[in-house]
């Protein structure tokens, strides 16, 4: 399953990294990580990452120590590595705990007997500014022959950042689709009467609080650019929608009008959301721009109109709506029109979120009293559901459209979780201070 | 007809100035004065009462707030008629107060599809109401959704507890 994809693989630069990409011929050309500017919080508690399951096809990888990285807080590698194995595609072959130097020469027959059939190998070093650099280069055991690799600079502090840029370089070579080490996941995690809305890493580590608030927050959802985060706060003792932007801190009120404001839903293009209001009677949809002008009203049904969520391709409004007597998911055109039904299993249908693909509907079933992920093919409408639970909610598709995590309760608290798209492999991200709710899988940083 | 008019204008006339000491007694006989509120007689209603006692006295059908609807549902079930009548028949008869009335959901499905639910079994208990003759301008319906439990198990007992709607009077909101 690998392609070369050298160009394809190339990302714009952006303000946390600034990487290229580097062939077998060319020199190592320096990357830099941009310096984040954010304080993570302390670890309140130890947070667990269990994963069942595997890939039909794992592909064995054995990853190696990195030379030099004992100068860093902790071992890039470890991080890396953990990545790649928590996705559940990649069967991590043992390489011991001698590091190995991209410019090692190596024992390609040996590491092809030992099962592997492409090794990493690395090495970190300190660069005249201060900063760190890590190098390395993935091998193909049985070509023997040598993939490429990259350069990443980093301060020390960022070694989590750089690990999970090696990881998405080498998911990406080896699997062909991009990795999501990298992105961010938000969710509300609730403490007693606390409400904190939280934005961390896609493996749970580096959390920051948005919003910290004795009221419930709900529905936070990322602008596709990845600098926004619309969510809903009851501060005010009714809910009101808020836009929060990240590298400020700053926020401001999108939608407070009279009664309930609601479910937001960026449009792909970011020039509009789509939003409920309960201002003329019970829930319906309506849009609004980002600035907060442009009100205008998209449904016009007897009963209620909610959760919208716009088609990748931007053509389409799904939403969950009661108007043939139970919740049931439909779609119609972006800009308002009829709609249509598209679940027909079932009495209860909600929160409906479409791949990144638009090939594919996520949401949320009741079957047999229980509530649990589905997922539809579109084109088919054959409907698969995913989970094996009793509560689950709020699934949200990962930015590769690899992944749909979802919150779930295990033992009365609130906890992640995340099923690969084929059904095959399933994370547990556990160990939170606090119930864990609404997740959103923040896009690729642009 | 004029003369009789002209004494009976007299009158009057005389009548608005019997505050003066110097003035004859009119016809028209003045009313004792008013007793003091200290001394109020029984049959007249006590001058500092509290209009909203009714709704907290827990031997009125008033002090229950509370109407309960099954899953996914809005509809006020027949358990619940006497309830709603009685908070319309105060509001009406009571047209100054004003109440909120919030939906609430169970915990179950999602946060967004409950929050709409709960506006519906606010907004049921409000019709109802108005059906009844409350004013719309007395009622204002919201929804809690899931997002605040009043019985927080997961369990059935605890999930038919919080799909309710409850009315609040003023000073409780």
């Amino acid at each position: 399953m690998t392609t070369n994809r050298d160009r394809a693989s190339r990302r714009p630069i952006t303000d946390t990294y600034n990487r290229k990409m580097l062939s077998r011929r060319e020199f190592l050309t320096a990357g830099s990580v941009a310096g984040l500017g954010l304080t993570a919080l302390p670890a309140a508690a130890q947070l667990r990452i269990e994963i069942t399951g595997a890939g039909a096809n794992q592909f064995p990888l054995a990853f190696a120590a990195f030379d030099g990285e004992g100068l860093l807080p902790r071992s890039l590698s470890d991080v890396a590595r953990a990545d790649l194995e928590r996705s559940g595609l990649f069967k991590l072959i043992e390489t011991g705990p001698t590091p190995i130097p991209e410019t090692a020469s190596i024992d390609f027959g040996n590491w092809k007997y030992r099962g592997a059939d492409a090794l990493v190998a690395g090495s970190v070093s300190k660069t005249a500014d201060g900063r760190f650099q890590v190098r390395f280069r993935l091998f193909d055991t049985a070509r023997q022959s040598d993939l490429g690799g990259l350069e990443l600079t980093f301060r020390a502090e960022q070694y989590r950042a750089a690990a999970h840029g090696v990881a998405d370089w080498v998911y990406q070579k080896l699997i062909g689709e991009p990795g999501i080490f990298s992105t961010r996941i938000a969710y509300v995690l609730k403490n007693g009467r606390q409400y904190q809305l939280q934005i961390a890493d896609a493996d749970g580590q580096n959390a920051q609080s948005a919003l910290v608030s004795d009221e419930p927050i709900i529905s936070p959802a990322w602008s596709p650019d990845g600098t926004r985060l619309a969510y809903v706060s009851f501060q005010t003792k009714k809910p009101v929608v808020y836009v929060h932007t990240l590298s400020t801190k700053q926020r401001y009120v999108l939608s407070n009008f009279k009664g309930s404001n609601s479910a937001p839903a960026w449009a792909p293009d970011g020039s509009r959301l789509a939003v409920v209001l309960t201002k003329d009677g019970l829930s319906q949809l309506y849009e609004i721009r980002p600035d907060g002008s442009g009100l205008r009203r998209l449904t016009n049904s007897a009963g209620i109109d909610t959760e919208p969520q716009f088609s990748p391709d931007g053509q389409w409004i799904y939403f969950t709506s009661d108007r043939g007597g139970t919740p049931q998911i439909y779609r119609m055109p972006a800009g308002g029109g009829d709609a249509q039904r598209i679940t027909f299993q079932g009495n209860y249908n909600v929160t409906p979120r479409v791949s990144p693909d638009g090939k594919t509907l996520a949401f949320l079933t009741r079957s047999d009293g229980r509530f649990r992920i589905a997922s539809m093919d579109l084109a088919s409408q054959q409907v698969q559901i995913m989970t094996d639970s009793d509560k689950d909610e709020s699934p949200s598709f990962a930015p590769n459209g690899r992944l749909i995590l979802y919150a779930t309760e295990v033992g009365g608290r609130g906890v992640l979780s995340a099923i690969s798209a084929d059904g095959r492999v399933k994370q547990r991200l556990s160990g939170f201070a606090g119930d864990v709710r609404e997740p959103a899988w923040a896009p690729f940083q642009k | 007809m004029r003369k009789l008019l002209l004494p009976s204008l007299l009158a009057v006339a005389l009548a608005a100035c019997s505050s003066t000491p110097a003035e004859k007694p009119t016809p028209v006989e003045t009313k004792p004065a008013p007793a003091p509120t200290t001394t109020a007689p029984v049959t007249q209603p006590p001058v500092q009462a509290d209009p909203l006692a009714a709704v907290r006295d827990p031997n009125n059908i008033l002090s229950k707030r509370s109407v309960y609807f099954d899953f996914d549902k809005y509809d006020i079930k027949s358990q619940y008629q006497q309830l709603v009548e009685a908070h319309a028949k105060f509001l009406v008869a009571q047209p100054q107060v004003k109440i909120l009335i919030q939906g609430n959901t169970d915990e179950r499905g999602s946060s967004e599809y409950n929050l709409a639910l709960g506006q519906k079994r606010a907004e049921a208990v409000k019709k109802a109401m108005g059906l009844l003759g409350a004013k719309d301008a007395q009622m204002e319906a919201v929804s809690l959704g899931k997002e605040k439990p009043k019985a927080t198990g997961h369990d059935e007992a605890s999930w038919a507890e919080n799909r309710r709607s409850d009315i609040l009077y003023p000073g409780e909101f």
